[in-house]
């Protein structure tokens, strides 16, 4: 038997994701832990037993003084050298939604993100476009998954073009609900972007909340026009594709 | 003082300055406006060396997109004014905190003792007028809580920035305490009670909000130990005897029920429902606890919970809203050993914000009209973005949620805030819902420190509004100070056993929570001195019955003290051991050494003295519904009806709240291609499980206008058909009510309260929905002037607000409301009759208390029953409700993009009119979508208790005949259109 890849997932000053972050890892064959920030801090080493890292979406400090720059401070100050470390080994890095902002203000990933072009919180489902190369967005294609963000407009890196991984595009979540496909004036569409090597990832989606099928808003509509037709409805919804990714990047031992 | 000023500004275009000119230039002031640039700054005495100072910006800073100065000029080209928005001394100032946690961070010292205060500053661009300043300022800023200071140009640039305004809090408070003399008039005696315990100078506290006859119950209790009670035991009795925290309407006896509503309605019913379930009895712990419980699954157990916060957001609609459901999520990590709040839920009751757009006509609390009340736009928009900040900061979802509009609640608003938790049935070896502090325990406060915000809250809200409410009764939540410590308790320190006993600090603070557990020990002894306070100067009755947010009391046995200590402290949570619980009968709290106030629990708890309730019948005067225009064409009825403010899209609401977070998300609040809001949804609160909880609420005040009767009965009717026709079985609901009521002090109000009481009684125990928490506002009135200096009383019609929880076994069993198929067939179950008293058509009409829907559960509880087997062959269902079965029908059609064709003909009952088929509000009716494919199995289940009415149609349109004759006719664009416009532009 394999041994299950092993999952960081960081918590602590109002992250809030963590739970269902784990969850979606395990379900995808990962064996997962939750650990607060402050315990990576007592034990700094511990970090090099895991081969993914995640950072989950939540509100850490509330996006007080800015989103992510509080927690990315705290990761900078306290981390950078390990998570150095950790990042030159085969390793995988997520970072979802406020971990996204977190990444980008600690440096990791360029660019930034300021508030939507509404300047109002928002939740809603949006399609997104694998655009990039990289393990975690292998074979991706358009899939459809919620936002759920206040600060998701990317802006662009004063110097050099990102990595993109992700654009938002036109597809059937949009489809269904008449809704503009740029949920937040991101810049060139921007909902996902990647280190160099592209084993970095930052979305502002949320995958983790479309890992089922009864998580898609249209799901009983779908399910209607499956039973009309005779057919099986489905369990697992688009973004689950991501952590089954990340999963399969060890356990196939498939390398760059 | 050597202070430092951090500012920061965007380099990239900043939308919330773009969104803030538009709305400034919607209101009418600033046209001329041609720029605005924001400002974050953060104004620190933390002594800071130069490298220190650099660290700090650039931590403060995210250079991809922002520049920033220290103590430097931040703007450099010449602004025509700039308003710089900053909170008052004391009150909670989340950003200044975290910018404080930075500080600590960057330069590696505990900056714990300096003042971090942040502000924003709103530079205006272009040639505005003094008046459009003044305007866009008091649009910006709320006096009770914030301080607004307007800098011109030549100032700012003489001062090189702005000014640096750093103020602590100066309290000349008196910091011990002080007997106060009983032995008065009968005059006095009144006045302490409601006016406060006099100051030396001749001011009072703050209302006690007792009676005489309380006050002379305290007299003769204390005269039986020969001394005066001090200052901090009439507090204490004050909180502890208050209508918010003992419900003593309540609890009083009245004519016909000797033990009260709540014993002889409330929980008899319950009592008899689980007697009557018997095994299927889903209860665990139901009135006794800060939520009730129910069963999840085998592993696992729920716990709900609704409250109000009217009277704050009447104050300070965004502190009223956020405190109330960080607050409520607190009753969830209070409840048992710990919940997690795994749902919100949110109900807006507010004054039509389109009655009087411009306040032209303002109310006032006070007669000098200095102090006015805020108009029902600035009362929505502070309630919605209140939840959005408390919720979304949070992680707990908001899956449901809701607005009603109508002037009466111009005066007070009803803002409704609950929490769903999850429980697991064992923790640490021990029972989850059981809980008991042991003598010898320490007391331990958890979370935010000790202010003077809150002060008088639990009294404050059980009198009237009016110009002496207090402003320390407003109070800003702290979302994330709350989250860190309901995750180190409900996900660490709980299942590691660290406590025994835990409840949550809301009103009457420390004061009541300790009060309140002492009892399970025996008594407690407090050092009030070791209580965290977040500046000097409290005098010990201030911090001991205070109100300040976001803290929890433990009972933490001495031998796990230190475990949890080392805990707390690494999750970034202060704990503070205050005190012991013990064995005696007695609540004693010393303040160094000295003992300030010594009372026995069971006066405090039991020694009000009990005076019946009188009650008498109201006289009514009959409003039968103005004749209508013979030729009324009942299309544009119908668009009438979707865009008015209590039946339109609230869609602004729902989406910018996160309904998904937790990833439980099944049936969402908002539904179908049209995203309408949807009256119930099911969250899966444990992703392994297969079972979800759905949440639904209703009301209807106005039918309090004839019949408080069926108000009530028909706000229990209404959650039920709207949690099964959201896919729960009817044996599986449980209920809360939340009784909000006004004009408690007159006999015909307290004879529509029994009514109402009755109604529940009897409503409930036929439907076998078991009440597991409760809670009641009584005193929801306005007393002010008008501009003219008229007095002006507005009291809320009476209302109850029923929230439905519902276990569903499989969540997947859940239900939208939107079409989903072209042909598929239309069931309706329920008859229709004449019934248009206190219904939003009457509303639309002059209004009219003539013929209130009634309510008759014992004939339609067997139907429910069979409806809810057959529902698993629909697609689509709806609870018909506020604006009758056109409504119901138009956001079915809404939702699914889809027309239908319907012959009211065949709508049973005794209606007599299109009119009255389409928008009278009659209970008990259910759509139902079915597809061609299911429909046999349908009927077969349901027999002839539905009728078919009509077909979802293709293309958008939308035909509603009596036989052959067409009566209304529509599309689905134009009706979709007419729901979504009216609140478009917020």
């Amino acid at each position: 038997m394999k041994t299950k890849p092993k999952v960081i997932v960081f918590s602590g000053y109002g992250l809030n994701c963590e739970e269902e972050t784990k969850f979606a890892f395990e379900e995808a064959g990962g064996k997962a832990d939750i650990v607060h920030i402050n315990d990576v801090i007592a034990d700094p080493k511990m970090l090099l037993k895991y081969q993914i890292l995640a950072m989950p979406g939540g509100f850490s400090y509330g996006d007080d003084t800015g989103s992510g720059k509080a927690y990315g401070n705290r990761l900078n100050n306290h981390l950078g050298e390990v998570l150095k470390e950790f990042i030159k080994r085969d390793t995988l890095v997520i970072g979802i939604c406020n971990g996204f902002q977190i990444l980008t203000a600690a440096g990791i990933l360029p660019g930034a993100l300021t508030y939507n072009e509404s300047a109002r919180y928002m939740d809603r489902w949006v399609d997104i476009e694998a655009v990039g190369e990289s393990p975690w967005t292998r074979g991706l294609g358009v899939i459809s998954v919620p936002i759920a963000h206040g600060e998701g407009k990317y802006v662009l890196p004063k110097e050099g073009a990102p990595n993109v991984a992700l654009k938002y595009t036109q597809g059937p979540a949009c489809e269904y609900q008449n809704l503009p496909m740029n949920p937040n004036g991101a810049a060139e569409d921007i909902a996902a972007v990647l280190s160099p090597d592209g084993r970095i990832l930052g979305m502002m989606p949320h995958p983790e909340r479309g890992m089922f099928f009864h998580q898609r808003p249209d799901w009983q509509k779908l399910q209607n026009d499956l039973k009309n037709k005779g057919k099986k409805v489905p369990t697992y919804g688009d973004g689950f594709a991501l952590f089954k990714n990340a999963i399969s990047y060890y356990n196939k031992g498939v390398k760059k | 003082m050597n202070t430092t000023r951090f500012d920061v500004i965007l380099t990239v275009a900043d939308t919330r300055a773009r969104e803030k000119m538009r709305e400034w230039k919607h209101l009418g002031s600033g046209r001329e406006l041609t720029d605005v640039v924001i400002v974050d700054s953060y104004t620190t005495d933390a002594v800071l060396s130069e490298g220190e100072t650099a660290s700090v910006l650039s931590s403060l800073v995210n250079a991809t997109m922002e520049r920033g100065t220290a103590n430097g000029h931040i703007i450099e080209k010449p602004f025509t004014a700039a308003i710089e928005i900053g909170y008052l001394p004391g009150v909670t100032d989340n950003v200044g905190m975290t910018a404080q946690e930075t500080i600590s961070d960057v330069t590696g010292r505990d900056q714990g003792d300096a003042l971090v205060a942040s502000s924003r500053v709103y530079a205006l661009y272009g040639n505005i007028s003094d008046p459009d300043i003044e305007r866009i300022k008091k649009s910006l800023y709320n006096p009770l809580i914030e301080r607004a200071h307007v800098t011109l140009w030549s100032q700012y640039e003489k001062e090189y920035g702005f000014s640096r305004v750093l103020t602590p809090v100066s309290l000349h408070a008196n910091a011990t305490a002080s007997a106060v003399s009983l032995a008065v008039t009968d005059d006095e005696l009144k006045k302490i009670g409601t006016e406060g315990i006099r100051n030396a100078d001749g001011t009072r506290r703050g209302p006690l909000a007792l009676t005489l006859a309380d006050m002379r119950a305290i007299r003769e209790h204390f005269n039986t130990m020969h001394r005066d009670p001090t200052d901090i035991e009439l507090e204490m009795i004050a909180q502890t005897w208050s209508e918010h925290c003992k419900h003593r309407i309540f609890a009083s006896p009245m004519a016909d029920i000797p033990k009260g509503i709540y014993k002889e309605y409330i929980k008899r019913a319950t009592e008899e429902i689980r007697k009557k379930k018997g095994r299927k009895d889903f209860c665990v712990s139901v009135f006794s606890d800060n939520s009730g419980i129910i069963e999840f699954d085998k592993n696992w157990l729920v716990t709900h919970k609704v409250e109000t916060h009217n009277s704050p957001s009447a104050l300070d609609p965004f502190g009223g809203a956020i405190t109330g459901i960080v607050g409520v999520n607190r009753d969830a990590i209070g409840t048992g050993l710990g919940a997690k709040p795994v749902a919100n839920m949110y109900g807006f009751c507010v004054g039509d914000p389109f009655s009087d757009p411009n306040n032209s006509h303002p109310l006032y609390r006070d007669a000098n009209q200095k102090e006015q009340m805020l108009p029902p736009r600035r009362i929505l928009d502070g309630v919605v973005k209140g939840i959005n900040s408390g919720g979304n900061a949070s992680g707990i979802p908001t899956p449901h949620g809701f607005l009603l509009c109508e002037d009466r609640f111009r005066g007070k608003p009803l803002v409704f805030a609950g929490t769903v938790g999850l429980l697991p049935r064992k923790t640490a070896g021990r029972k989850s819902w059981e809980k008991a502090a042991m003598p010898g325990d320490y007391i331990v406060s958890v979370g935010n420190r000790v202010g003077l915000d809150g002060i008088h809250g639990a009294t404050f809200s059980s009198v009237k509004l009016d110009e002496g409410s207090p402003a320390t009764a407003v109070q800003i939540g702290d979302p994330i100070t709350q989250k860190k410590f309901s995750d180190m308790l409900v996900k660490e320190a709980r299942d590691r056993g660290l406590y025994n006993s835990i409840t949550d600090n809301g009103a009457g603070g420390i004061s009541s929570a300790i009060g309140e557990m002492a009892r399970e020990a025996g008594g407690c002894r407090i050092d009030l001195e070791k209580v965290p306070v977040k500046y000097p100067g409290l005098a010990p009755w201030q911090i001991w019955i205070s109100e300040s947010q976001e803290r929890m009391t433990l009972a933490v046995p001495k031998g796990k003290w230190k475990e949890l200590a080392a805990l707390a402290k690494s999750r970034g949570v202060e704990a503070t051991v205050i005190g012991e619980f013990t064995k005696g009968d007695h609540c004693v709290i010393q303040w160094n050494g000295k003992t300030i106030l010594d009372l026995s629990l069971d006066f405090l708890h039991n020694g009000w003295p009990r005076e019946e309730i009188r009650v008498h019948a109201p006289e009514r005067i009959l409003r039968p519904l103005k004749a209508r225009d013979s030729a009324m064409n009942l299309s544009d009825e119908l668009l009438a009806m979707l865009s008015r403010p209590s039946v339109a899209s609230h869609l602004f609401i729902a989406e910018q709240y996160d309904y998904e977070v937790q990833g439980g998300s099944v049936t969402k609040p908002v539904q179908g291609r049209g995203r309408v809001p949807s009256p119930a949804s099911v969250t899966k609160p444990v992703l392994s499980s297969p079972a979800g909880v759905l949440m639904t609420s209703a009301l209807y005040p106005a039918y309090s206008d004839g019949d408080t009767y069926n108000m009530a009965a028909a706000s229990i009717d209404t959650a039920v058909r709207q949690a099964i026709a959201g896919g729960a079985t009817p044996d599986s609901i449980a209920i809360l009510d939340n009784f909000c009521w006004s004009r408690s002090n007159t006999p015909e109000s307290m004879y529509e309260l029994r009514e109402a009481g009755r109604a529940c009684y009897e409503t409930a125990l036929v439907y076998q929905t078991p009440y597991i928490s409760g809670k009641d506002s009584m005193h929801n009135d306005f007393h002010g002037f008008d501009r003219a200096g008229k007095h002006v009383d507005i009291s809320i019609p009476p209302t109850l607000l029923i929230s439905a929880l519902a276990v569903l076994p499989n969540a997947l069993t859940a239900m939208t409301l939107d079409f989903k198929g072209e042909g598929d067939y239309l069931y309706l179950l329920g008859e229709t009759h004449d019934e248009f008293g206190g219904t939003e058509y009457a509303a639309m009409h002059g209004g009219s208390n003539v013929g209130i829907p009634k309510v008759d559960a014992q004939a339609w509880a067997p139907l429910y029953k069979k409806y809810a087997r057959a529902q698993k062959y629909a697609n689509a269902a709806f609870a018909v409700g506020r604006g009758g079965l056109a409504t119901a029908l138009a956001k079915m059609s809404i939702g699914g993009g889809l027309g239908f064709d319907i012959d009211l003909k065949k709508v049973p009952g005794t209606w007599t009119s299109p009119e009255a088929a389409l928008f009278s509000e009659s209970q008990g009716r259910i759509v139902a979508a079915v597809p061609a494919r299911s429909r046999r199995l349908f009927e077969l289940l349901i027999g002839k208790n539905v009728v078919r009415i009509g077909r979802v149609t293709k293309g958008g349109a939308v035909v509603v005949r009596v036989k052959d004759e067409t009566v209304l006719e529509a599309t689905v664009g134009a009706l979709a259109h007419a729901f979504e416009k009216t609140f478009k532009a917020f």
